[in-house]
């Protein structure tokens, strides 16, 4: 099978034909903004230190090690809940022009419309697998924000075949995460009522 | 032994714990991952138990944290009361953290609550966090180390119900909470359930729920009955790993629980990811100590 890679800056149609499910890796840069970054843009309103256009953003918290030389090692980077970021990255999207959003778990109906409106995708890097990651991080190139503490600050990483990522929500606005939750609900009932009948315990 | 360097080498221990049991899972998690995997039918569940093998492969070559989320840690202390360090014991722990921060490094996790300032030592106010259970005719302590990421914390839950809503309100609690933040927690879970009075003691017993080996059973037969119930019942509902759906969608379901007030039914449920991340150590009174959780483990 041949891999699928993104490489940044990513365009319009390079987006265009992916759909939730399918795998990609990316090669370029991807810079880790979580939490505090995002609200710093939208609600402060302060400028982001990194140009973002065509570019791609890693929902994480690493852990980084300072050597010798003054530069960074990366030690260890998996995704965070992305939902976490869901308030305001519909936002994000317009102002940034980013066109890669990276994480774990799923987004929810304003991610949706950012990516439909703005042409932009978000995937899924397997959780917990951060050493995986780590070493597919080729160079941390610069630190920014670095007053935000070890987790948030933006760390900017040049990349190789970062992945697997798992399409969650395509340029079209599915989202697999929330159409996976819907057929756990489903499901639920029924697997209750079979549980129920074997746990009257209080006679 | 002095006790000065008493203190120094016990310190030096758990340290070493410490920062090993976040490269490091438990034998009884390995062997049900590996166990989950061999069963998963779905191609892009199966690639993903594959990135977790070749994480830890990693994990293991690089000596570095598995996850980079070391969580803020967490010590389950069952103290003898005759242990020599006893009195000692809450500052070895601090220090242990602090070292251990340092040398594996964890990532920094303690933040300081109304004042929103990280300490960048992973110890703070009542961190590490620790809990205590006293064992009168003992001189030795066993040791619960544990990681728990934000992701695999955020699920966590506790109501009281009444009487009336009984074991199938517990039962339907459970499932809610898993259904609908599951997910976001990296499964396949291992789900701790308190039964008990009061959120506190349903809560405090939920978490002590997640240091039971996986594939352990409560000794109460109808308790043993019901956690194979939910683990059946929440893997038929295949949220697979990372949610994107497979044939499984746990590692098991461990109850704890106590007696309870005639009037309530607390009752909390606690997740741990699949990179559970929990190490037990048995240490004797002269420092001599076993790694209980992981099979061939080297300090
Ligand atoms: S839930 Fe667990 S595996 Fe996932 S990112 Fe958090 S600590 Fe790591």
């Amino acid at each position: 099978m041949n891999k699928k890679v993104l490489t940044t800056p990513i365009k319009d149609e390079d987006l265009e034909d992916l759909r939730v499910g399918d795998v990609v890796y990316l090669t370029g840069h991807i810079v880790t903004c979580r939490d505090v970054a995002h609200r710093r843009l939208i609600e402060l309103k302060r400028e982001l230190p990194v140009d973002l256009k065509g570019g791609a953003i890693f929902h994480a918290g690493p852990i980084v090690r300072k050597l010798d030389d003054g530069k960074f090692e990366m030690v260890s980077i998996g995704p965070t809940t992305s939902m976490r970021m869901e308030k305001f990255e519909r936002e994000f999207i317009e102002q940034t022009g980013v066109k890669l959003i990276v994480g774990k778990g799923g987004m929810g109906p304003l991610t949706e419309e950012g990516c439909k409106k703005h042409k932009a995708v978000h995937a899924i890097f397997p959780g917990g697998c951060a050493v995986l990651a780590a070493t597919q991080v080729e160079e941390i190139e610069r630190a920014e924000w670095q007053d935000l503490g070890m987790p948030e600050t933006l760390w900017v990483n040049r990349v190789k075949e970062l992945g697997p990522l798992i399409i969650s929500i395509d340029t079209q606005g599915n989202n697999l995460i929330e159409k996976n939750k819907a057929e756990f609900n489903a499901k639920k009932g029924p697997i209750l009522e079979k549980i129920y009948s074997q746990v009257s315990f209080i006679k | 032994m002095e006790k000065q360097a008493a203190v120094q080498s016990l310190t030096d221990t758990m340290a070493k714990f410490t920062a090993y049991i976040g490269k490091h899972l438990p034998t009884d998690v390995e062997k049900k991952l590996a166990e989950l995997r061999a069963k998963e039918t779905k191609p892009l569940a199966k690639a993903i138990y594959l990135s977790m093998a070749e994480n830890q492969e990693a994990a293991n070559r690089l000596d570095r944290p598995s996850c980079q989320d070391t969580g803020v840690i967490q010590y389950f202390v069952t103290a003898g009361a005759k242990f020599p360090l006893l009195g000692e014991l809450a500052e070895i722990l601090e220090e242990a953290t602090r070292e251990a921060t340092r040398t594996a490094p964890l990532r920094h996790n303690a933040v300081e609550t109304f004042v929103e300032k990280n300490t960048g030592t992973n110890t703070g106010t009542k961190v590490p966090w620790l809990d205590w259970d006293i064992v009168p005719d003992d001189d030795g302590v066993t040791i619960d180390v544990y990681m728990a990421g934000g992701g695999c914390t955020l699920p966590g839950s506790a109501t009281v119900l009444m009487p009336g809503q009984g074991y199938e309100g517990v039962a339907e609690f459970v499932f809610n909470v898993i259904s609908s933040r599951g997910v976001n927690a990296c499964p396949p879970l291992l789900v701790g359930v308190g039964v008990s009075t009061a959120v506190e003691t349903a809560a405090r017993l939920s978490k002590k729920a997640l240091m039971r080996p996986v594939g352990s059973h409560n000794a109460d037969p109808n308790a043993a009955k019901m956690e194979t119930l939910l683990e059946d019942g929440l893997n038929e509902m295949g949220i697979g790993p990372q949610g994107l759906t497979g044939t499984n969608s746990v590692m098991g379901v461990n109850i704890e629980s106590s007696a309870r007030h005639p009037s309530t039914i607390g009752v909390a449920v606690n997740t741990g990811c699949w990179a559970h991340r929990r190490g037990r150590i048995r240490i004797n009174a002269d420092l001599s100590y076993e790694i209980l959780t992981h099979e061939g483990a080297k300090l």
